[in-house]
């Protein structure tokens, strides 16, 4: 079971709310990929009027829902969007992103440091989504975050993950959760993602954007599972040479049989 | 500014290389066309007709990936129809006798109220261009009024300083759409022949003037057919490259709105057919995939959702385009005539059909303020 502050999942993998064409679509997708977390947008949400078609499939889906600043450029903004989610969803649980550049919607590491300080001094659980920068995650454990949420490729990119070096460093190093976030576009990188030792992966637009978002959603949920399930068996090492099963020195083991 | 770098430029030599562009080039375009000059223009010269289908196709799938499902809707709010320029295409021009009107306070909220009831979220308040009696000051009064009702607005008047721009930013304002109608001088003097319009390079230099203000979307345009569209386009196409490379924290949008009759107007130049608009939507596209495209109810219903698919992230619709349009229909102060009448809620369903997911809130209006 993945635990993050506390609370357990049973799927490893988290998924999104944006980019579907319909709410069922959406709410099929997430019952397919038996995610336990799903994330979305507070700029999204209209709680003025009621007639949102989001927030209200999802709850009553009863998944644990994690509400994000997407849209926030500064930590300013996203401090506000977290306050606002904790207000109106009764949730400290907040996906943190700061994004002030509108082409590859790349992740501030200074804003986000600061508005994860004071995120968490104010008791929010607070999962950062990240560059896949060693130091960061570093110093972001250290002010208190909840799990990571490096990058694996610019977001809805679906080119994979681009930062698998870093990413290996990260995992080896950090404390709390690691979840791969962004740029995961065929449910081959998210195996790899968990056969590295990702706790677990957060894929939206591969599953939104599919010509049959169900069936993708489906996908997903068995790549990460086979990939969690190689990651606990151990994978053999990698190496250059064939390591086949005659040895150079096999005749000595033959002549000792011999002998 | 963007003006330094326009005057640089060699438009009868582009022209040129644009309508020299073979199928050759076109070709090599479609294998490099992000974010290179080159492409847009091999893309938009008449080498690249055989090719649309292909561009189509690129364009619906990378707008696909990057927006998803998601079509924003907002709705023009027109506050005034004075206008202190001659400019020969448009139905609020100086010289043209219709009735004039500038909403008061409680007129617009008269038209909120309808607009909100229709369920929009997102505003784009439009005037004609009158310094004096609509100016900043008229804009600064009337936008906190407005921007309490809704989370993201949007500004379509005339030119403003950087530091009016600031103050509206810090009553709310968001985005500021200002269209350079042609970037052919010779034209723009033509069509442009009294008021502040007259300038060209004050007009050029006003996404600067915004983007340093922190406007946080700059919208460009062209009015197609008042010259040679393909051109136009390119050079547009110069103006959004310069932008995203000095203010990269802005957003950007275009708008393609094409000659439409007005009251006294003028017949287009350069015709420009459907099939030269989908050329043109799906070279953006190619070109620039974040880039919003927003589509105006100046084109037919039919056409309009033919194009749903190939590139384009917001719309109007049940638009108005006269003060005080919403609450009293027909008073006869269109800025032009639209094509596409329908109301919003057959517009979603439409939307809904082709798979779509209509955006009404996209914004939380406070953390602007919150962050000034």
């Amino acid at each position: 079971m993945l635990t993050i502050s506390g609370h357990q999942f049973s799927s490893r993998l988290f998924t999104g709310t944006g980019k579907f064409n319909h709410s069922t679509t959406m709410l099929n997708s997430i019952k397919e990929s038996q995610s336990e977390l799903v994330t979305l947008a507070m700029k999204r949400v209209d709680f003025n009027t009621g007639l949102d078609d989001i927030l209200a499939p999802l709850q009553q889906l009863g998944v644990k829902l994690l509400p994000n600043t997407a849209g926030a450029r500064n930590a300013k903004e996203a401090i506000f969007a977290a306050e606002l989610a904790h207000e109106m969803l009764a949730t400290k649980w907040i996906k943190l992103e700061i994004h002030p550049d509108p082409k590859y919607l790349m992740p501030d590491p200074i804003e986000t440091l600061t508005a994860a300080k004071a995120l968490c001094d104010k008791g929010f659980i607070v999962l950062p989504y990240i560059h896949a920068d060693p130091v960061l995650c570093r110093k972001l454990e250290d002010v208190g975050c909840a799990a990571l949420m490096p990058l694996g490729s610019p977001i809805g990119s679906n080119q994979g993950l681009a930062t698998e070096t870093f990413l290996k460093i990260i995992i080896e190093q950090a404390n709390v959760p690691v979840v791969v976030d962004a740029g995961i576009g065929a449910p081959s990188q998210a195996c790899r993602a968990m056969e590295m030792g990702a706790d677990a992966v957060l894929v939206n637009t591969a599953i939104a954007s599919s010509a049959k978002p169900e069936i993708m959603a489906k996908c997903f949920k068995q790549a990460v599972e086979s990939g969690r399930q190689a990651y606990l068996a151990g994978l053999g090492d990698v190496t250059t040479n064939a390591n086949n099963t005659s040895p150079l020195t096999g005749f000595l083991n033959t002549s000792i049989t011999g002998g | 500014m963007f003006s330094t770098q326009f005057n640089q430029l060699d438009i009868a030599d582009l022209s040129l290389t644009l309508y020299s562009s073979t199928a050759k080039d076109v070709e090599k375009a479609l294998l490099n066309p992000t974010g290179n000059l080159k492409s847009l223009m091999a893309l938009l010269s008449p080498a690249a007709v055989p090719y649309i289908e292909t561009m189509a196709q690129m364009s619906a799938q990378l707008t696909r990936q990057r927006f998803g499902s998601n079509l924003g809707l907002y709705l023009p709010l027109y506050l005034s129809n004075l206008c202190a320029n001659e400019c020969d295409y448009c139905g609020f021009t100086m010289s043209n006798k219709i009735k004039r009107k500038t909403l008061n306070e409680a007129e617009i909220l008269a038209e909120i109220k309808v607009i909100k009831s229709r369920g929009f979220d997102s505003i784009l308040l439009v005037s004609g261009e009158h310094e004096t009696k609509v100016g900043i000051e008229y804009f600064s009064k009337m936008l906190p009024l407005i921007k309490q009702h809704f989370n993201y607005l949007a500004l379509e008047v005339q030119p403003l300083t950087t530091v009016g721009y600031q103050t509206l930013v810090s009553q709310g304002l968001d985005a500021v759409m200002v269209y350079q109608e042609t970037y052919q001088p010779m034209t723009y003097a033509k069509h442009h022949t009294r008021g502040k319009k007259q300038d060209f390079n004050y007009r050029l230099n006003t996404p600067d003037r915004a983007a340093q203000a922190g406007v946080e979307k700059v919208g460009l345009g062209v009015l197609l057919g008042l010259d040679d569209w393909r051109l136009d386009a390119l050079l547009m196409g110069h103006h959004l490259a310069y932008l995203e490379q000095k203010y990269w924290q802005t957003r950007y949008s275009i708008s393609l709105p094409r000659l439409r009759p007005c009251t006294g107007g003028i017949q287009p130049k350069v015709l420009m057919t459907d099939l030269g608009l989908v050329q043109l939507i799906c070279a953006f596209r190619l070109l620039n995939h974040q880039l919003d495209i927003s589509l105006s109810t100046r084109e037919t219903p039919e056409l309009r959702e033919n194009l749903l698919p190939l590139g384009i992230t917001n719309l109007s619709a049940g638009s108005s385009t006269q003060p005080g349009g919403y609450v009293e229909p027909n008073s006869q102060l269109d800025q032009f005539e639209i094509s596409d009448e329908r109301s919003v809620e057959t517009m979603v369903e439409v939307m809904k059909k082709q798979g779509f997911n209509p955006v009404f809130k996209d914004w939380q209006g406070e953390w602007t303020a919150h962050s000034c």
